[in-house]
């Protein structure tokens, strides 16, 4: 950290993998809370992680698939039946509503983490394999992040005290 | 008494903390920081991210639905 005057000298890592609405939140609250503790922290984006370091995110979620997660439908917690979940506009629908739940809880948006990150130093590493791979453009994505491949993390996670894989 | 209070009432994991450090960073050693929190989790996360950073933790109390917090920066 910058402000290393605790001299606290633990690290940690994380390998960031999901990108979806949801998926996105646990890399960037651990991230930016391991970086207030003075940890230092790297974040290595791959696959579909990687777009969350696009300058704009479209972060979206799908129901589908995912029987733990309970909807507030007609006053209750439910899970959507797969079937239903496969129909036009329920993704945009089920988005919205977390999304909203979000605000409602004073939960911050990733948004916000991911600049929170950024202001804190959390160092950020795009996977260059990934970036060809999908054919992403690095001059979409935001500024201060290095690119670098699995040598260039596992150079890392040996050094670090706590390695993550999300 | 707190030299300087942080109002985080309202915000959820892992908001309280990041805005304490940020006000943290403000003051100088041995200010005190109050931190009024609504968050249940932020007693349990206010202890922990005091014994791991070494800022002094010299209050945690609960005034109804409030959470409140001391610390003393190092």
């Amino acid at each position: 950290m910058a402000d290393g005057d605790f001299g606290n000298a633990k690290s940690m890592s994380i390998i960031v993998t999901k990108g979806s609405l949801d998926w996105a939140y646990p890399p960037f609250i651990l991230a930016t809370t391991a970086a207030a503790m003075d940890l230092d922290v790297t974040m290595f984006f791959t696959f579909y992680g990687l777009p969350l370091l696009n300058k704009k995110l479209d972060l979206k979620m799908t129901t589908l698939g995912n029987p733990a997660m309970k909807m507030p439908i007609a006053g209750m917690h439910m899970a959507m039946p797969n079937i239903v979940a496969a129909m036009p506009g329920v993704d945009r629908g089920a988005t919205t509503m977390m999304k909203n739940l979000f605000k409602k809880k004073g939960v911050a948006s990733i948004e916000d983490l991911r600049e929170a990150a950024v202001e804190s130093d959390v160092r950020m590493i795009a996977c260059q394999m990934t970036l060809d791979l999908f054919e992403m453009d690095r001059k979409d994505m935001i500024d201060g992040i290095e690119l670098g491949g699995a040598a260039t993390y596992i150079d890392v996670a040996t050094k670090s005290h706590i390695n993550l894989f999300i | 008494m707190a030299d300087q209070t942080l109002n985080a009432e309202g915000l959820n994991c892992p908001l309280p903390i990041i805005k304490a450090k940020k006000a943290l960073k403000g003051l100088e050693t041995g200010q005190v920081l109050e931190v009024r929190t609504t968050d249940p989790g932020s007693i349990a996360d206010f202890a922990a991210f005091c014994s791991q950073t070494g800022n002094e933790l010299l209050s945690s109390n609960t005034e109804g639905n409030i959470y409140l917090f001391e610390i003393k920066k190092s």
